[in-house]
Parts: structure tokens; C-alpha cells; sequence
């Protein structure tokens, strides 16, 4: 079995799907409910707007197979975008539902600092993590959002700061998100995303 | 946790090959962007610039192909534009692999452009790129590569552009671009100041105290050069190494 990508119309697919393949996974674009349902494991990309991404899902039937996914235990990453949906919604888009998978909401980051919050930086280990074993303390990560999960959510095991301390990195089970773009950031990247095709 | 400062090597090309402009005699072939691409990859560039200095209507379709092969040897971010003057323009640059679109001419002659971009593709894909001259204490924005004034303050337009969702401006002094005299400090601290997004600072890097200087008196998030990584007058490495000896944040390879 393969891993889905799954492809809501938008997403930057080509450059996940090839530093996955670089990884040595097999990938193929999932943009049918069968495709997600049929999946070993789960990549959710995004870039763009929260309410286009939902949108997306929805005009697709992925929604509920995703869901079915994630209380049958299939792993499932969520990238950015991909991460901020598994929350249940977004300040970006008021009246759309995301996945829910996370009761919290996604907020615009503060005004006092640069936004979007574009570039590289360094996370804050709050507890043990599957996805940053053996990343160095002070790795770079690169971010490009203007919205992020809440800093207090009990699934985080990493944080940013920038104007407001946020979730960069949450894991729950069988979910893992990065508000960080693992496929753009070097090696470090690349590790991150070995770790989760070596926790399947 | 400061975000680190970027360095970004930008490649100009041209007919699928990078150049250099040369006063006098036209353009010096620099070699293959896909191969240039991979070496700043692996040297610790923070982001790649691609531009189409040709953007004739002709050379779109071997400037997408460009994208492509550079964007294949990227895990880094990549940026990419030159003459885009449409929608569906700034989409295929997307998709054939950038993670950001610049935006220039067009966009100050129907700035709807950079809306219609944003609403789509988010803030952070849209880069307005900003040629301005110096004149009388203020700053005018330039189109057509630097070559038809506007009659713009650079100020106002970058603030209109941001509220109309530019996530990014890639600010190019046009005073300064190719004399080698470090880059304008004091357009990009007040451009910075007036934009609540990044920076980037392009034009006359020479020295790595140019950079040193763009980074703090400049306020500048990033940094863009050409030239002197083409030529390996400098290496990346080097330079941030110098920069966060100086107390500036950078993202040093291992």
C-alpha cells in the first residue's frame, strides 16, 4: 500500500511527493475518497487559504474519509496548511469547519511581529518527540504562514515564537503536524520527514 | 529565537541559461541554472531567486521548464518571476514548481493582480518585486527592469501592494544594482519600516560588510545577490559565518 497525498487542488504536491520519493516511499496522489481510505498512511500538504482548503476537501468527499482514517488509527501528516486543518477551525476562514481532529482554533499571528511569518527558524521542545529524533537542538526550520495553532495545545511537543508562541510540531497518536514546510528545509527537513515514514 | 537572517543567491536567465548583464557589451553566459541551483542547495542558501530577464512571450514556455529543472534540485524555497502579467501566468510559475511568484510591472498597472494572486495562492506566494531610484530624499518606484519611472513614491506603492496581499517585497535599488558599492540601507530601513512583511534587500552586494550593514542598519529580513556567488567570490558559508560571529542570526549548516 501506498502513501496518499492527498490533493484538495491547491497544494504544492510536486515538491512533497518528490522528497518523499527521495525517502524512498511510494506516494500516489489521492484525490478520491478510495484512494484516502486505502492509504497505509496520510500525507495532508497545504498552502493558500484555510476556507479554499476545507473547500477543497469537501468538493472532493474527503472529509469523511479522512476522518474514518484517523479513528482507524492510519497515520496521517499534515503539513502547514494540512496541520492548521486537523484543528477544528480558522480565524483565516470564520465560517468552515476544518477536520476537527483538535478541538482548538487557528488564529492570525500577532501584529507587532512581521506577517506572514516567512523564513527560517527554531523550534521549543516541550516534550519527547517522534518526528524531531535526532534533529540537533537549534535546527532551522522554514516557515511561510500567516495563521497558527494555539501554543497551548495539549498535542504540541514543539513550539515557535514569533510575536506569539505557536504549535510547530503535534503529535497524537496516530496524528503528526508540522506548521513548518519539512520539504523545504534542507536536511533537517528531510529527517523529519524519514521519522515519520519510519514510525509506519 | 530570533528568524534567522536569509541569504539568496538569485539567478537572472535568460533563454534557459543564466547571465550577467555587462555595461556596454550585453550578457555574459554564468552556466546552467539547474546545476547553479544544486550548488547553493548544498552550500547553505537560504531560498533561490530565479527571474526571466527576457519575459518574452516566446521565452515563457523554457522559462517554465527552467523552474522545473532548478526546482527538482531544490529542498530549499524557491522563488521565480520576471514579466508575469497575468492569473494564469503567476499560476503556471506555481505550479511548475516555485513557492513564490514575483510580481512588478503589471502589477503597478493593474494592481488587482496581486489581490487576485493572494486570494488564491496566500500571502506568502506573492513576492512584489520593487525597483526603486533615489531622487530629492524620497525614493520612486521603477517598471520595465528598471527603465520607466512611475511617478510613484516606492513608500506608498509597497504599502498599497502589502494591503492588497503581497507577503513579501523583494526591494532592488536600481542606483546601486551591478556598482558593487554595498546595497541602500537607507531605502530598505524605510521600507521596512513602513510594510509590516519582509524584506529583501537587492542590489550592489559587494563585501561582507555589506551585508552586516543591510542586515542592521538596514533592517533588511533578507539579503539577494548574484554575481558575487556566481563567481565564487564569496561563499555562502563564509559569509554567514562572518555575520553570526557579528551577532546576526543566520542558519549555519552543520
Amino acid at each position: 500500500m501506498k502513501i496518499a497525498i492527498v490533493d484538495y487542488g491547491a497544494g504544492n504536491l510536486p515538491s512533497v511527493e518528490r522528497a518523499l520519493r527521495g525517502l524512498g516511499a511510494e506516494t500516489e496522489r489521492a484525490a478520491e475518497p478510495a484512494q484516502v481510505a486505502g492509504a497505509r498512511a496520510i500525507v495532508l500538504p497545504g498552502v493558500g487559504h484555510f476556507g479554499a482548503f476545507v473547500a477543497g476537501l469537501r468538493e472532493r468527499n474527503l472529509t469523511a474519509p479522512l476522518r474514518t482514517a484517523y479513528k482507524s488509527g492510519v497515520p496521517i501528516l499534515g503539513i502547514c496548511l494540512g496541520l492548521q486543518a486537523m484543528f477544528s477551525s480558522s480565524e483565516e476562514a470564520p465560517n468552515d469547519s476544518g477536520l476537527e481532529f483538535f478541538p482548538e482554533k487557528v488564529t492570525a499571528l500577532p501584529t507587532n511581529v512581521k506577517s506572514p511569518h516567512i523564513g527560517w527558524n527554531q523550534l521549543r521542545r516541550v516534550r519527547e518527540s517522534r518526528l524531531l529524533q535526532g534533529v540537533p537542538e537549534g535546527a532551522y526550520f522554514y516557515f511561510a504562514h500567516s495563521f497558527a495553532a494555539p501554543g497551548e495545545a495539549p498535542a504540541m511537543v514543539a513550539a515557535c515564537d514569533h510575536g506569539v508562541s505557536f504549535a510547530a510540531v503535534i503529535e497524537q497518536e496516530n496524528l503528526f503536524g508540522v506548521q513548518f514546510h519539512p520539504e523545504k528545509s534542507g536536511e533537517t527537513g528531510a529527517r523529519v520527514l524519514r521519522n515519520f515514514l519510519e514510525s509506519l | 529565537m530570533p528568524l534567522a537572517r536569509r541569504i539568496i543567491p538569485c539567478l537572472d536567465v535568460d533563454a534557459g541559461r543564466v547571465v550577467k548583464g555587462v555595461e556596454f557589451t550585453g550578457l555574459r553566459d554564468m552556466g546552467d541554472p539547474a546545476e547553479l541551483g544544486a550548488r547553493y542547495n548544498r552550500e547553505g542558501a537560504d531560498e533561490l531567486v530565479v527571474l526571466d530577464i527576457s519575459a518574452s512571450f516566446q521565452g515563457r514556455a523554457t522559462f517554465l521548464e527552467t523552474i522545473r529543472r532548478v526546482a527538482e534540485q531544490l529542498n530549499i524555497p524557491l522563488t521565480a518571476g520576471g514579466g508575469i502579467r497575468t492569473m494564469e501566468e503567476g499560476r503556471a510559475v506555481l505550479l511548475a514548481g516555485a513557492d513564490k511568484v514575483t510580481v512588478n510591472t503589471a502589477a503597478v498597472q493593474r494592481p488587482e493582480l496581486i489581490s487576485e494572486l493572494s486570494q488564491q495562492f496566500g500571502a506568502q506566494a506573492v513576492v512584489l518585486s520593487l525597483d526603486v531610484k533615489s531622487g530629492n530624499g524620497s525614493w520612486e518606484a521603477y517598471v520595465r527592469g528598471g527603465r520607466q519611472a512611475t511617478g510613484r513614491d516606492a513608500a506608498d506603492w509597497a504599502a498599497e501592494a502589502v494591503e492588497r496581499g503581497a507577503g513579501e517585497i523583494l526591494l532592488t535599488s536600481i542606483d546601486r544594482d551591478g556598482t558593487r558599492s554595498g546595497f541602500d540601507c537607507e531605502v530598505t530601513a524605510k521600507i521596512a519600516a513602513t510594510v509590516p512583511v519582509p524584506v529583501i534587500a537587492s542590489g550592489g552586494a559587494s563585501t561582507f560588510e555589506d551585508f552586516l550593514a543591510v542586515f542592521t542598519h538596514g533592517c533588511a529580513d533578507a539579503a539577494l545577490a548574484a554575481s558575487i556567488f556566481h563567481l565564487e567570490t564569496h561563499s555562502i558559508a563564509a559569509l554567514k559565518k562572518f555575520l553570526a560571529e557579528r551577532g546576526v542570526p543566520v542558519r549555519q549548516s552543520r
